[in-house]
């Protein structure tokens, strides 16, 4: 199973993240899962946003925010763990680029999107879209929402009436809890 | 030599594992009292090999021993000896190693602390936490060996994750662990209770401490990962819905439940089926955590291991274990409600509700989660669920709980009192609106802000005013009980939290800059000044290390040192520089040099100020205070030898006359 | 009966997990599913690599199917691949175009001097924003065009002789199928 390798951020090799840093031949033995975790987790290390640290020519504040608040929702196909606002991964680079060039021909947020999903399909939105795939995700919680309220709306009315257990005698009437 | 050692040490364990499994059950159902007392002796030897083996692979890493393959993935030769302890669990195998660790830690524990209890109850107890343990021991023996060789050995290993070579990352995977695991208790408590039968609730005291402490402990993980994931990354983010952070967080959602559910429990007697589940619930979550984080199905960042065969046999265990307890649920749980009754207006009602919202969240949270999987099931293709979701859904779903939180302690078991409850109510509305209106001059009109310091206000108002009538109408010494003492110090956490949140969300400013020796910035009411980089080194790295000063009105206030460091393996890693404060934090972390030959000439830097981003690991803190403090009262420690279970009232009535 | 559905609630989710382990040992996890499948490929109008003043367009390649294969000197993951492109290219009956991809162009030229060239063509993407609009996002990727310049297979990642009998040829063959 082959990870992206964040780390070198070109490669697909998980391997290669290693070998191409190191300066003689690894004595990592083969079929190490251990690599995939550092792969894995170099996805993580700082580098990467060094490199998507990129000071851009923004007009204003405004159109920073902008940049900022559409860069965060969207998802590095690359390093698939980080925004494309914090990715180092060239392809992050590009499409920020891309992106920025798209605020300052005057597409809308909603426009720019698009262009990425053309290309990229529906992974690159950390924000899933509302479709008939995606109904059980948007509402499912409401549903189970529902659901528990109803048992314990239920289970209320059902506990306001009945007796206690475990005491002896009638019924004693619904005590205040001097304890607090 | 040695790490075979271990490697025996683990499968005595086994052995060891599966006679406190097994044979304290048998005795159980016989009634068989020299079956039983093997729970005790045997959870000891189990705890006694583990911890061999896990000294064993401690050694092997302070020795540099690279001929055990997982001491020459982790560490090499640079390494400081305290990194070298900590990567020890910094992988798949070690981590596993230290779950077992963890679990016999709390056996052993609980084998100490249990001899009050009846002894069928405790050698149940015990059997469950050893079943665990055999599945946890038997997954390490045959998939995850942390012992085995690599010949011929390498002069050199490779290198621990520069990105866990820190302090927070260090620590919180055993607290993580000490949470995780701790479940294990409740959720052994819970089946005791459903295989004996148990219909009376005494049981739910005696597990109350406990679950608190594990609650507690979990959450210190939890903010100690938020905390590293902020101060290392670089990117000024504190949470980010990550597969392996919700993995954490599910647990700790039905965790808080359970704990609430199981003060109804022990004190009305009320709503047992529905602890017994939460129980099972939370544990079942820990324990999909270990699952989700090791199988590869689903792509995270944590993702330690993507081995199909482990993810089976995890998957496996996993539904022997579940599987079985929801189904010893279906059969034996209590199937008559019981318990005091009350009314609409009552403490449990609010309560009820506060465990309804959390469970939702913790079922939206893993719907999130494992929607890609789902998507990809159907063939939906592959679709992404991050933090517009979550962030959404997670705080709509908790805007009741924060409604309802400064009512809990007035509303009264049973039946509240409406009179108290409006002059209350009234109180805490003016108090926040008047903190609101006060707020909204200082944030210019952010919305998130002034809302987040209204429901602050809310909160804590509450919580300050039901601490203001236990300190008038009760005499001193009996004011704030332990339990009462944890649970203000906790709602009083969220209260921190909450405004921790969304002050830093709403009023932070981010900024990537160019930045020539000499140029200055101004983000916030900050002035950043730069002032060159240059070259340093550390025990095993070397880096460029810019210069920044800030002021603040021509005042200093901090010179910060943000890194690019590069490790023996070629690895390079941001290290930002924080300053940290309690109004605020001061965040920089260092691009690239524009001109890429010359480290001392301008640089890309990004800047954050962040404003009162401690008070959300403050507020995590008082929580996880809160939840030790409430474990500590007094009631909770086991007087007297309880030879058979009694109802909740005749115990207390008798507490209280002794 | 109620007490039942957290065990069933939970089969089905043990039951998603099975599926999601065995979907992982078919898939390559990191792979985004292309949106362009069975579109048509973007228009491009590229250098070629070793005369960079002519340039190749889509439309110059249409009328014959092709593999256009994305390669790069700084990817390791193309040198796995390259030896099974060079053992299999001329066995697969459509040409090789090389989709020279983020490379310096001398680079480049080094890189097939001394892996070998199974490329009928190759041309040069210095930039990338050629390569954003058929959604590539790293190296090795390969894509299958036919003859009226429609995508009709992509693969992530580096050929494989089991990718190439399984999946690749099959789909060659398949396009051979539909021309009269």
């Amino acid at each position: 199973m082959r990870l992206s390798s964040c780390g070198s951020g070109f490669s697909r090799d998980a391997l290669g993240t290693l070998r191409q840093k190191a300066s003689r031949p690894k004595p990592l033995p083969q079929g190490s899962l251990l690599r995939l975790l550092l792969a894995a987790l170099l996805s993580l290390a700082g580098a990467l946003h060094a490199q998507a640290i990129e000071p851009m020519p923004f007009a204003n504040h405004a159109q920073e925010l902008r940049f900022q608040h559409l860069t965060h929702q969207l998802r590095c196909p690359m390093c698939q763990n980080e925004t494309l606002a914090d990715s180092n991964a060239p392809i992050a680079r590009d499409l920020r680029n891309q992106i920025f060039q798209m605020m300052q021909q005057g597409k809308s947020d909603d426009e720019i999107k698009q262009y990425l999903v053309a290309r990229y399909s529906d992974f690159v939105l950390y924000d899933p879209p509302l479709t008939r795939g995606t109904w059980l995700l948007w509402f499912g919680p409401l549903l189970i929402l529902l659901g528990g309220g109803g048992v314990v709306l239920v289970a209320i009315r059902k506990r306001g009436r009945m007796p206690a257990n475990g005491s002896s005698g009638p019924r004693p009437p619904i005590d205040n809890g001097d304890d607090w | 030599m040695t790490p075979e050692l271990g490697q025996l040490a683990l499968i005595l364990a086994l052995l060891l594992a599966l006679a406190q499994g097994v044979l304290p059950l048998i005795g159980a159902w016989r009634g068989n009292r020299a079956l039983m007392a093997v729970a005790r002796p045997a959870a000891t030897g189990q705890a006694v090999f583990v911890a061999i083996a896990f000294g064993i692979l401690v050694w092997a890493f302070l020795r540099f021993d690279f001929s055990v393959q997982y001491v020459a993935d982790n560490s090499n030769l640079e390494l400081p000896w305290y990194y070298r302890i900590a990567a020890v669990w910094g992988a798949h195998e070690g981590s596993l190693l230290l779950w077992i660790l963890i679990l016999n830690v709390w056996t052993v524990a609980l084998a100490a602390f249990s001899q009050k209890l009846p002894e069928v109850f405790a050698s149940r107890v015990l059997a469950v936490m050893g079943l665990v343990a055999v599945g946890f021991l038997a997954f390490i023996i045959f998939t995850s060996n942390p012992f085995g060789r690599l010949l011929p050995m390498p002069g050199d290993g490779a290198d621990l994750n520069p990105v866990l070579q820190d302090p927070g990352m260090t620590f919180h995977p055993p607290m993580l662990y000490m949470g995780y695991v701790g479940f294990s208790v409740a959720f052994a408590f819970s089946i005791a209770a459903l295989l004996g039968g148990e219909l009376e609730q005494a049981w739910v005291r005696w597990a109350r401490p406990w679950t608190n402490v594990a609650w507690a402990f979990l959450t210190c993980g939890i903010v100690a990962g938020s905390w590293w994931a902020y101060a290392e990354l670089g990117w000024g983010g504190w949470w980010f819905w990550d597969p392996v952070e919700n993995a954490s967080f599910m647990p700790w959602l039905v965790g808080l439940a359970l704990i609430h559910a199981q003060a109804i429990t022990e004190k009305r007697g009320s709503l047992r089926a529905w602890t017994i589940l939460l129980s099972i619930f939370a544990f079942s979550l820990s324990l999909l955590g270990t699952f989700l984080v090791r199988s590869g199905v689903l792509t995270s960042v944590h993702a330690f291991a993507s081995d199909p065969r482990r993810g089976v046999f995890i998957l496996a265990f996993l539904t022997i274990i579940v599987g079985g307890s929801l189904l010893l649920y279906a059969l034996r749980a209590p199937k008559v409600a019981a318990g005091k009754p009350f009314n609409l207006l009552s403490r449990e009602t609010a309560m009820l509700i506060g465990n309804l919202m959390f469970a939702v969240a913790a079922a939206m949270v893993l719907l999130g989660t494992l929607f890609p999987l789902i998507g990809d099931a159907l063939h939906m293709g592959r679709i992404s669920v991050g933090p517009p979701y979550f962030g959404f859904l997670f705080p709509l779903l908790m805007l009741p709980v924060v409604l309802l939180l400064p009512f809990g302690p007035f509303l009264r078991w049973g039946k509240g009192d409406a009179g108290m409850l409006k002059s209350m109510l009234l109180r805490v509305t003016i108090a926040a609106l008047a903190c609101a209106i006060v707020a909204a001059f200082f944030v210019d009109g952010h919305m998130k802000a002034i809302v987040g310091v209204a429901a602050a206000v809310w909160i804590g108002v509450g919580v300050l005013l039901y601490a203001y009538k236990r300190w008038r109408e009760v005499p001193s010494g009996r004011r704030y009980p332990a339990e009462m003492a944890g649970m203000l110090l906790a709602h009083f956490g969220v209260a921190v939290f909450v405004v921790g949140v969304l002050l830093s969300e709403s009023l932070s400013v981010t900024s990537d800059v160019r930045m020539a020796p000499g140029q200055t910035q101004h983000i916030g009411s900050y002035d950043f000044r730069f002032d060159g980089a240059h070259r340093t080194t550390g025990p095993n790295w070397r880096a460029d290390q810019g210069v920044v000063t800030v002021t603040r009105d021509g005042k200093d206030i901090a010179v910060m040192h943000p890194q690019k460091r590069t490790y023996p393996r070629g690895q390079v890693q941001t290290e930002s520089a924080v300053d940290a404060g309690i109004t605020r934090d001061l965040y920089v972390a260092l691009g690239e040099p524009m001109d890429a030959g010359n480290i001392a000439g301008a640089w890309s830097l990004r800047l954050y100020y962040k404003p009162f981003v401690r008070w959300i690991w403050a507020g995590g803190l008082l929580m996880m205070l809160g939840g030790f403090v409430c474990a500590a009262d007094k009631r909770f420690r086991l007087k007297r030898t309880v030879t058979r279970a009694e109802p909740a009232i005749e115990t207390r009535l008798q507490e209280t006359r002794a | 009966m109620s007490r039942l559905l957290p065990f069933i609630g939970f089969m089905l989710l043990a039951g998603l997990f099975g599926f999601g382990i065995w979907w992982n040992t078919q898939h390559d996890p990191n792979a985004i599913p292309t949106p362009l499948l069975n579109k048509p490929a973007p228009a491009f109008d590229l250098p070629k690599l070793y005369e960079p003043t002519q340039t190749v367009s889509k439309a110059d390649l249409l009328g014959k199917p092709y593999l256009l294969n994305v390669f790069a000197s700084w990817c390791i993951e193309c040198g796995v691949e390259h030896p099974v492109l060079e053992a299999e290219g001329p066995t697969l009956g459509v040409q090789l175009v090389g989709y020279n991809y983020k490379d310096v162009p001398a680079d480049a030229k080094r890189w097939l001097a001394q892996h070998g060239s199974p490329y009928a063509v190759v041309i040069a993407d210095e930039p990338g924003h050629t390569a954003i609009d058929f959604g590539v996002y790293g190296a090795p990727e390969s894509f299958l065009i036919d003859a009226q310049g429609v995508i009709r297979y992509k693969h992530i990642g580096p050929l494989t002789p089991e990718v190439v009998a399984k999946e690749l040829k099959p789909a060659i063959a398949a396009l051979r199928k539909e021309k009269p």
